[in-house]
């Protein structure tokens, strides 16, 4: 995308294979300037480019704790698939659970292109050593839920995802063209599904309210911390790859939300609330950090059962992993290997 | 026609996903979140309709299940229609139920994701099977009515659809067996006499070759693979196999409706059902197990709405939300 606006430098050579590293000049200031150059020329680094290992430590854990989000993202809404009150509307929730799925395999892949390993990703998130978005560590209480995360949650997630189309590394770049488009059809679905809920019953018109109560102030909470509490922030502008600051895309959050709240007749928990005609923005009441601080540390209302349910589907499954390997290790390897040098039976 | 699972060598689940290395669809230009128009879209989308092919099947936001309308065939009972629409409707109903229990459970993300796939394609057969029976019957209810306010005795399905949820073994097992039945009756139910069954079996049968492959694959590495893997598989096999005779029972229903040549008669499958088991499970180097029959009561089980203990809970869970709030629209 970048290489619209300014061609890369290496442009010219876009259709061969990158060169292998040792082709490449082997001073280290050579290549972080040509790293920097890329950088500056919005161009992207690619799995085989020479980049700084900090910028390649930023990318793997900021890669591995969206996989991590999007795996444990599934278990608030999977909560819910087997009692959604139609066919329809199970078949929704199914089908964006599984994408989430989805996003996970492609995120893991991008980490791997840098070196990372999806199963010591995997055990660092079971472990506690990688955390994942913090909203996932609040509980779903009503069906209704369902609805509102798709709307704020979702919502609060594009608003995060969508600059990091244009991040300075080409596979996680790539990958979030893909799950945009994805996040933006469920937000759809999770706004279609409150539309309707608020054209029934009195009941359900307070389920929704009840919900819209609960999830947003952990939806603002989802762009981090202020600014001035940021302390990646400004290396990650830097390297771009991130794009606007917390405060920055929270803003904007509220401003495009809060109308969206008045045609769905929900009024938003925050009687601060309002548009400053100054500012050309909404003002709005001040973030519990003391709570986020609490969650993020492990002490939000679902944090243990959360990673317990991760980690138990992991351990359960270990047995069906180490059979495929077997199974593969079996089937790839030739058939003299495999009855050994004494002529026995097949090891393993 | 009888095919045996291919051939299975995948690379293993374990292994890395390639998807981050596949091209990236063409796509809109989103050179900068302002210019994505996700927000700016969405009062305005909403409840329009969508017609990007590649969401699941009924998951968009135009209703496109309006298959179920035609008129019952000459000659065929409407009641025996609706209840040969219920037993095949519930059958995957219920196992796709059973299957969604399992998501964010499975033991690698590529299961998780062939899983809700599966349970995504049952629900679809599902949605137009129920649709077709208010059709049928007369009374014109929709598929909600069927799954979310029947009582239990009016649930058609086989017992081995509602079975409790046990480990990846049983899951193997059960959906080995449940998916090569399935496929042998829609395989013959594309040439029904009804046309809205004869759309499901032809549209059936394509995901249901899937379902079984996928299970038949993972049958033989489990089999195949270490000791411990081929005493769950072949302890899933024990599991299931007494509710496989309930299967190839004939209801007076379908024994009527396939006179007509409206339904199958599920004893007509057997013999496929047979040699694909027994090459699925020769390949895995696991038994046919050698069970008796799970008896039902009085001679009635699942397709005469006799059911399990398990049944009661499964509802329980599948009805609680639409029944708390019956007057309201979803």
């Amino acid at each position: 995308m970048g290489q619209r606006t300014a061609p890369a430098p290496q442009s010219a050579h876009a259709p061969q294979p990158a060169p292998a590293p040792q082709a490449e000049p082997a001073s280290e200031a050579g290549l972080e300037e040509h790293f920097e150059r890329t950088i500056a020329a919005e161009a992207r680094v690619e799995p085989r480019d020479w980049m700084p290992d900090g910028y390649r430590k930023t990318m793997i854990r900021q890669i591995a704790q969206h996989a991590h989000s999007e795996i444990i993202g599934m278990q608030p809404e999977g909560n819910w698939i087997t009692r959604a009150p139609s066919l329809r509307r199970k078949a929704i929730l199914l089908a964006k659970v599984q994408d989430e799925a989805g996003h996970g395999l492609y995120l893991y892949s991008a980490a791997e292109t840098l070196g990372a390993d999806r199963a010591d990703l995997t055990e660092k998130l079971i472990t506690g050593r990688q955390k994942y978005s913090s909203i996932f560590n609040y509980p779903t209480l009503s069906y209704t839920d369902v609805g509102v995360i798709g709307w704020l949650v979702d919502g609060a997630a594009i608003c995060n995802q969508v600059p990091l189309c244009r991040s300075s590394y080409g596979p996680y770049a790539r990958a979030m063209i893909r799950i945009c488009k994805e996040e933006s059809f469920h937000q759809r679905q999770g706004y279609e599904l409150l539309m309707t809920m608020m054209r029934g019953t009195a009941a359900q018109q307070a389920m929704v309210q009840d919900s819209v109560d609960r999830w947003w102030w952990p939806s603002l909470m989802m762009f981090g911390p202020p600014d001035a509490d940021s302390p990646n922030t400004a290396q990650s502008m830097a390297w771009k790859v991130k794009r606007h600051t917390n405060d920055e895309l929270r803003q904007r959050f509220v401003d495009m939300t809060v109308p969206q709240a008045d045609a769905l007749g929900v009024s938003l928990p925050d009687p601060e609330l309002r548009w400053n005609t100054g500012r050309g923005h909404y003002d709005f009441g001040a973030i519990d950090w003391d709570e986020f601080k609490r969650v993020i540390s492990g002490g939000g209302p679902c944090n243990a059962q959360r990673v317990a349910r991760r980690r138990s589907a992991h351990e359960a499954g270990a047995w069906v992993r180490e059979a495929a390997a077997a199974h593969a290790r079996k089937t790839t390897t030739p058939y003299p290997e495999r009855i050994g040098a004494t002529g026995g039976a097949p090891r393993d | 026609m009888a095919r045996t699972p291919s051939s299975p060598e995948p690379p293993p689940p374990a292994e890395s996903g390639t998807a981050g290395t596949q091209p990236v669809p063409p796509v809109p230009e989103i050179s900068d979140y302002d210019q994505f128009g996700a927000y700016q879209a969405l009062a305005a989308d909403a409840g329009s309709g969508d017609a990007d092919g590649r969401w699941a099947f009924g998951t968009g936001f135009a209703d496109s299940l309006t298959e179920a309308g035609a008129p019952v065939p000459d000659g065929v009972d409407g009641a025996d229609l609706a209840a040969y629409c219920l037993m095949l409707g519930d059958d995957a109903l219920i196992m796709s139920h059973r299957l969604q229990q399992w998501v964010t459970g499975a033991p690698e993300l590529e299961d998780e994701v062939a899983l809700a796939n599966i349970a995504l394609d049952l629900l679809g057969q599902a949605r137009l099977l129920l649709g077709r029976a208010g059709v049928a019957d007369g009374t014109g209810r929709g598929e909600d009515a069927y799954a979310f306010f029947r009582p239990e005795h009016e649930f058609r399905n086989v017992r081995l659809a509602e079975l409790e949820r046990g480990d990846f073994g049983e899951l193997i097992a059960r959906l080995v067996v449940f998916s090569t039945w399935r496929l042998a009756l829609l395989e013959r139910l594309d040439g029904s006499r009804d046309p809205v069954l004869s759309a499901v079996a032809a549209k059936g049968v394509k995901e249901v070759a899937y379902h079984r492959d996928y299970a038949a694959q993972w049958l033989v590495r489990l089999g195949d693979g270490t000791a411990y893997s081929r005493d769950r598989a072949q302890a899933g096999l024990e599991a299931v196999w007494p509710y496989v005779p309930e299967m190839f029972t004939s209801h007076d229903v379908e024994r009527r409706l396939a006179e007509s040549g409206v339904a199958v008669d599920p004893p007509a499958v057997r013999a496929e059902f047979d040699d694909v088991l027994a090459a699925a499970t020769d390949a895995a180097g696991l038994r046919i197990p050698d069970a008796a029959p799970r008896a039902g009561v009085a001679g009635r089980a699942g397709r005469h709405g006799v059911h399990t203990e398990a049944m009661g809970y499964l509802l329980a869970e599948l009805q609680s939300v639409a029944r708390a709030h019956p007057d309201a629209t979803w």
